[in-house]
């Protein structure tokens, strides 16, 4: 389809605002912009029909199936839209005298006194904007308390070679060398790999649990004291939440801090890649390390954004909550690690699944077999289910599985879409043996054909510009 | 695979060629065929300090990147800017394209002839 | 007890029947049974929708909304197109995830493409992300990209907001690198100051146009002196500003970021914002965050894809130069909207009626007795003033549905937008001065 700036015509505009009612202004020629503005010109209608237009290209969760793995896919209610859409929350300052922001409070002051309890925690900030920024403003914490008890040896940060990119990202933005550590056969963490990297140096480990192959770590309170009698805290990366929430408690593990995404186990919407939310939460001995903002009230040693977070976000989140309630909460994650199990339980016998055992919210395909058997990838897999109409699971990840796919069908779809979702597995897998030409090429009836993503890399075009 | 008998490698794929006391470096066959369609090349600078067995830039393919160790310690006196516009010439033309020369060279790795490097490779294979 | 499970009872029952099961206890056999929660969540009872419907606008309706704002300091009331706020709740848009799969995405990454192009467009650079998460962590990534091995200081001005200074040294204190703040000399960056603080081991210098007090900095001319020293230059832009002021490009900008807030999305105490980060063909890869770049598919067709992901956590894991995987996508998609909705005339009309009304109102308020201008430089829609009885003032307007300025060190900042009618300015105003003559 054609670009806006393509479909634009010099003079169209629409009309939104009225004429100026004070004196006009003229700025300083030294201030004044001398380049031409060059935007899209266009008509209400050009403007909503071109937005349309995009929108029919776009699979959203609330449109149809979205096995993400790691991304907890799950339905994003409109109520949650609809509240956070109030004029009381949207069209209220954040440096509001604080008698006209109480509202605002009690919805930031409600989440966090569920999210503690969900978590084991007893402190939480909502001032990060996503998983990965919650992750450095946790290890943030774990700096800055080893820092203020002067035990400046810890500059290490362990993290399993199974785990999410970001994690050993996080560590270097903090300012610590990264100690990968390989993940037993299982997924799990590797004990005695544990204890080998353990010493005066640890300020801390980054952990999923459920594992990023959708094991729960039976370990995981032997891991979390080794690392603690060596000196260092343990940090909850909460992605995997949603199979465990209302069931076991991060805090109960042995963490001293987390970030939960809530636009993953909250069921905020992901909006194409944001608006998220990480909410961060931590013990209360962590707690004086936690953020606060230059501009707004509250205590605190570190900054990570401005004014308080991605607000309208938490506000989905405790919407979601007020929901769900007490007895909601353990139920989806009952119902996701369920319809996880029945739909490997569908698929097996055609693809493997890595972990042949009972999952939690999410398993692993490992289709290194079929790839030599047939010649089909994972990759090619994942292309053919686009024709079907199904969000491809994610790809390649974790990196310890070879031509991985990893499925997280969540607890708010049907047996009656799983029976589908299992079908269409089942008959891509027979198409390997029968037709891989077919597959190597899909998808055949997307929006494109698979994009040439070498010549988009090498000879980057990143911008529109006229002819 | 290809390993002209001309040159030397590392044991992390690069190739070296002594001209003059100048050490030429590059990516071996085997390197850029692992690596598959090369994108993009972080080069460092003319007058920046190389150590042997440590990274001097990468090379990035559209789904990983791979450090680009340095057989010997010295200091960069060329850097083949033409990478910078034409990274396919690693898959192209591994041998004729040279991505540093490095200079004052106080210490070396421990470089492998055509044959021995073939053995190696066929071992990691 | 709300609930968003279809499955029922005998469906679930079959389910796990299915998968050898015999109770839902079973599913979590992993777990140490000793950490199993023996007790409900410590949480309200859930609720039906209209329940919750109830409970959450009885808390909207706690907020005091104001009819007037009159304060800005980083959120910022323009006017909001009825399209610029429907079209982002289109459920596709809304409940999409990364676009990962790009043969079903090219509805995001087409949008994103726009987006990097308009601001590109907005401010002269050659080449924008697809957004970070705000105005704050734009100015604390540029200044991590801008650091090589040999300067490693980043400075910042003084007159920047004070959430992008704080967030800035976090930043820095994360990875173990210096910040130094230029001072202030008459509410704007102290030039002979900044000079002798560009020392050799300077990588990156931050100005803020137009700053935290609303004031005109020159620039230009901070653009030659960094450059003098060898140093990468910083811009913190106000996109509506933009469509006035010279462009980071006219400035020498090497790095241009800005809150992108005022580019449609409401001021939702604090957030979601946008934050906007551009930089030039030099620098491109090293700009963090996701990019979206344009290819064709094995058909020859036009087609749009998250390009040099070489770059990314994903990818270089430590070696990352940030972890920043999200962006603001929906946030991004707005603001495209908001600029092709407003088109160029619209953007500079914003921008023109802002800075007229706030000089009439600086004007009508300099004339009351005991205020004055706290700056004499020049300003665009923000300005301090010198205020008697502050406190009383801005409790008066506040009574009348106004929200005044915010007080800051030695005055109050003010702040207004195309939103403001000058009926409302005037009886602002005529508060003021019955306050001050009480």
């Amino acid at each position: 389809m054609k670009l806006i700036f393509e479909k634009s015509v010099p003079g169209r505009k629409l009309s939104l605002l009225p004429a100026c009612d004070v004196e006009e202004y003229v700025l300083p020629e030294a201030f004044a912009r001398q380049d031409a503005l060059e935007l899209p010109e266009m008509s209400e209608t050009d403007v909503s029909r071109h937005y349309t237009e995009l929108c029919h290209n776009v699979h959203g969760v609330n449109c149809g199936f979205y096995p993400l793995g790691s991304c907890t896919m799950k339905y994003n209610p409109r109520i949650d839209e609809e509240m956070a859409a109030l004029p009381g929350f949207t069209d209220v300052h954040p440096l509001a005298p604080t008698y006209a922001t109480e509202g605002c409070r009690q919805v930031l002051d409600t989440a966090k006194k569920y999210l503690c309890e969900i978590s084991g925690m007893d402190e939480m900030t909502f001032q990060p904007a996503a998983g990965a920024h919650g992750e450095f403003t946790g290890v943030m914490l774990i700096k800055q308390y080893h820092r203020s008890r002067g035990d400046e040896k810890r500059t290490k940060i362990i993290v399993p070679d199974s785990a999410h990119g970001t994690n050993p990202a996080t560590a270097a933005m903090c300012g610590f060398d990264v100690v990968n550590i390989a993940s037993a056969p299982n997924g799990c963490v590797d004990l005695e790999a544990l204890k080998a990297v353990l010493g005066d140096d640890t300020a801390g480990l980054m952990l999923t649990n459920p594992n990023t192959v959708g094991i729960f770590d039976e370990n995981i309170l032997e891991i979390t004291r080794l690392v603690h009698d060596a000196g260092g805290l343990c940090y909850y990366d909460g992605a995997n939440l949603n199979a465990v929430m209302g069931i076991v408690r991060p805090g109960d593990m042995g963490f001293d801090c987390i970030h939960m995404n809530l636009h993953k186990t909250f069921a905020t919407p992901h909006g194409g890649g944001g608006p998220g939310a990480g909410a961060v939460g931590c013990k209360a001995f962590l707690k004086d390390f936690m953020p606060h903002s230059a501009t707004m009230e509250g205590e605190g040693s570190i900054q990570v954004r401005g004014f308080a977070g991605n607000f309208l976000v938490v506000v989905k989140a405790m919407t979601y909550l007020l929901t769900l309630g007490r007895e909601g909460v353990p139920e989806a994650a009952v119902n996701a690690v369920l319809n996880a199990n029945y739909l490997m339980q569908r698929i097996k016998g055609t693809f493997t699944p890595a972990f042949d055992r009972i999952c939690m919210h999410e398993f692993v395909l490992d289709l290194s077999e079929f790839k030599k058997e047939t010649g089909v990838s994972a990759l090619d897999v994942a292309k053919t289910l686009i024709d079907y109409g199904m969000h491809p699971p994610t790809m390649y990840f974790p990196l310890i599985v070879h031509e991985a796919l990893m499925l997280e069908p969540t607890e708010t779809e049907s047996k009656e879409t799983l029976d589908w979702a299992a079908d269409v597995f089942r008959k891509l897998y027979q198409m390997g043996y029968a037709d891989p030409d077919y597959m190597h090429a899909a998808p055949h009836h997307a929006q494109i054909g698979r994009p040439d993503e070498v010549r988009a890399a090498r000879s980057p075009l990143l911008r529109w510009q006229k002819a | 695979m290809n390993y002209p008998n001309d040159l030397l490698y590392s044991k992390s794929h690069e190739w070296v060629k002594e001209e003059n006391g100048v050490c030429v470096i590059g990516i071996s066959d085997f390197a850029q065929d692992a690596l598959g369609d090369v994108v993009f090349v972080n080069l460092p600078q003319e007058g920046d300090e190389v150590t042997a067995g440590e990274a001097f830039g990468d090379v990035e393919s559209v789904k990983a990147v791979s450090d680009l160790l340095s057989p010997v310690t010295g200091t960069v006196c060329a850097v083949n800017e033409e990478l910078m516009d034409s990274p396919e010439l690693l898959n192209s033309d591994c041998y004729g394209s040279w991505i540093i020369k490095v200079e004052n060279v106080t210490d070396k790795e421990e470089l492998l002839d055509a044959a021995a490097y073939e053995a190696h490779c066929a071992e990691e294979e | 007890m709300g609930s968003y499970v279809p499955s029922t009872k005998a469906e679930r029952q079959a389910m796990l029947e299915a998968v050898g099961l015999k109770n839902e206890r079973e599913l979590f056999a992993d777990v140490p049974q000793s950490m199993i929660l023996d007790r409900l969540l410590d949480l309200p009872e859930g609720m039906s929708e209209l329940e919750v419907r109830r409970a959450v606008t009885a808390m909207a309706e706690k907020n005091k909304v104001f009819s007037t704002v009159l304060r800005g300091a980083g959120a910022y009331d323009h006017y909001i197109p009825s399209i610029v706020k429907y079209i982002p709740a289109k459920e596709e848009f809304l409940t999409a995830y990364t676009p990962y799969q790009a043969e079903m995405s090219q509805g995001v990454l087409q949008s994103i493409f726009e987006y990097q192009t308009m601001i590109c467009q907005l401010t002269g650079m050659d080449v924008s992300n697809a957004s970070v998460y705000d105005g704050a962590t734009a100015a604390a990534e540029a200044a991590a990209m801008c650091r090589d091995r040999k300067r490693t200081v980043t400075l910042i001005s003084a007159a920047a907001h004070p959430d992008t200074i704080n967030t800035v040294r976090t930043y820095c204190y994360g990875t173990n690198h210096e910040l130094r703040v230029v001072p202030l000399k008459d509410g704007k960056t102290d030039l002979a100051a900044l000079k002798e603080m560009l020392t050799p081991d300077v990588a990156s210098v931050y100005i803020q146009q137009p700053n935290f007090f609303g004031l005109l900095e020159d620039a230009e001319q901070i653009g030659e002196i960094v450059h003098g020293a060898g140093a990468m230059y910083v811009m913190g832009c106000n996109p509506i500003a933009l469509a006035l002021l010279k462009t980071p490009r006219e400035c020498g900008a090497d790095v241009a970021v800005g809150e992108g807030q005022p580019l449609g999305m409401p001021i939702a105490f604090g957030g979601p914002y946008l934050g906007i980060m551009a930089t030039t063909q030099k620098h491109m890869r090293k700009l963090p965050g996701r990019i979206v770049g344009e290819t064709a598919d094995n058909d020859g067709n036009r087609a749009y894809v998250l390009s040099l992901q070489a770059r990314e956590q994903h990818i270089r894991r430590e070696k990352a130069s940030s972890n920043i995987c999200s962006n603001e996508a929906l946030c991004a998609l707005t603001a495209g909207l908001y600029m092709a909705a407003m088109g160029p005339d619209g953007m500079k009309e914003a921008a023109k009626q802002s800075m007229a009304k706030a000089h009439y109102l600086a004007k009508a308020l300099c004339a009351l007795p005991g205020v004055s201008m706290k700056y004499t430089g020049e300003f665009f829609h923000e300005f301090v003033t010198v205020l008697p009885k502050a406190d009383a003032v801005l409790k008066a307007l506040e009574d009348k549905g106004i929200l005044g300025g915010l007080p800051v060190e030695g005055g109050v900042l003010w702040c207004v937008t195309e939103k403001v009618a000058k009926a409302e300015l005037d009886r602002a105003v005529s508060i003021v001065k019955e306050v001050l003559e009480a």
